[in-house]
């Protein structure tokens, strides 16, 4: 009986220290970590502002807002871009639920008019080699320098101006919403600030 | 055995994909692309081999039958270590791994080596173990990806070598493409042994 309870204290403080051990080890490196996540974090949002903006010298992170999704808990983030005090454009970060296999993230920049700059895809887990050939410029030049209220943002299959990618309809149509929606939300902003 | 036999034995021999069909799990899952494959394969060598080392060094202090949860858990430690390494420093290859690093921990080649090798033997020869185990890994990963890869999109490491509209095997980057490719390795190794 006595042996019993030994072995069982035994046990406990194995777990305990084994345990400890391990989160004291995991905090350290979490910490060490977080500076340079959070660099990774921003520097990827500059690079996408300043892929898919004109020119500007004003610093949009900053100036960000977000814009609430009716019936979510997700928002839409805005990024006013402007030069010497003149707004040269807004980009968006817009997504989708319905891609091929989760959420595709998007941002896209609009000039002040609406004509789309250019489009990026911050995150997407379609199938490679299908779906991930949204990333590619051979689908994504097609939406430069479009307004969508002449250039009907779906695919041709369901009526609009968009080549979908081959063999990947529920990815483009995907991509499409999210661009969609993006537009909605950036005449809103506009009427807005009117 | 040797050191060196014990560092060479997972590359052939008892490689785990090949031979011991361990960890099938995200062989087949990450394996769409030669590059994933490669960084699936470096970050799980680097768990392997981590905790083999640990597990060696604390194997005599540990009561028999909490054995497995401490395992678990000096894993789960490593695993979560690379992924926050990655995330920081790697971001690219974070992103494209994704839901398959913290799949690592479950990978049963990690715990398959502490229970049946590091467990049994001193620090250098479960750090060869494990390096040989991950190497061999790595290489099963790399090859099938390269393969896939080649076959499904027509290109390697991301370099195109194929014409840009070229029609390429489609199902072989789609998951049954995977089993597909991954039967034929193994029946070409298994005749290669023979011979």
């Amino acid at each position: 009986m006595n042996q019993k309870k030994q072995s069982l204290f035994k046990m406990i403080l194995t777990l305990l220290v084994i345990c400890s051990t391990t989160a004291f080890t995991l905090a350290f490196i979490n910490d060490i970590t977080k500076l340079p996540k959070e660099k990774t974090r921003i520097k990827k949002q500059e690079e996408a502002l300043r892929a898919v903006l004109p020119e500007f010298d004003n610093n949009p992170i900053a100036e960000r807002f977000a814009l609430p999704v009716d019936g979510t808990a997700d928002s839409i983030e805005v990024f006013p871009a402007s030069k010497a005090g003149e707004p040269v454009g807004w980009a968006l970060t817009t997504f989708s639920d319905n891609g091929f296999s989760g959420r595709v993230v998007l941002m896209i920049g609009f000039y002040p008019d609406g004509t789309i700059y250019d489009i990026s895809v911050l995150s997407q887990k379609e199938t490679p080699g299908l779906g991930t050939k949204m990333q590619e410029p051979r689908f994504l030049s097609q939406f430069k320098d479009k307004n969508p209220e002449l250039y009907k943002l779906s695919v041709k299959k369901d009526g609009g101006d968009v080549d979908a990618i081959t063999a990947s309809t529920i990815s483009s149509r995907a991509f499409c919403e999210a661009a969609q929606n993006a537009f909605l939300q950036f005449k809103t902003v506009k009427n807005n600030s009117k | 055995m040797s050191n060196i036999k014990i560092l060479t034995k997972g590359f052939i021999k008892e490689n785990p994909i090949f031979a011991l069909l361990l960890g099938i799990c995200p062989t087949l899952g990450v394996t769409s692309s030669a590059q994933n494959g490669l960084g699936m394969g470096i970050a799980t060598t680097f768990v392997l081999v981590m905790s083999n080392i640990v597990i060696s060094l604390v194997k005599t202090k540990i009561p028999d039958k909490v054995r497995i949860p401490s395992f678990v858990v000096i894993i789960a430690g490593f695993v979560t270590i690379v992924e926050m390494l990655l995330e920081a420093y790697l971001p690219a290859l974070y992103e494209q791994l994704g839901l398959f690093i913290p799949l690592i921990v479950v990978n049963c080649i990690i715990l398959g080596r502490a229970e049946a090798f590091a467990s049994k033997n001193n620090m250098i020869d479960s750090f060869l173990d494990g390096l040989g185990m991950g190497i061999g890994f790595t290489f099963a990963l790399t090859l099938l990806g390269s393969i896939r890869e080649m076959l499904g999109s027509g290109t390697i490491f991301s370099i195109s070598f194929l014409p840009d509209n070229a029609t390429t095997i489609l199902l072989f980057i789609l998951p049954p493409g995977a089993f597909i490719a991954l039967g034929y390795i193994i029946a070409v190794i298994n005749k290669l042994k023979k011979v």
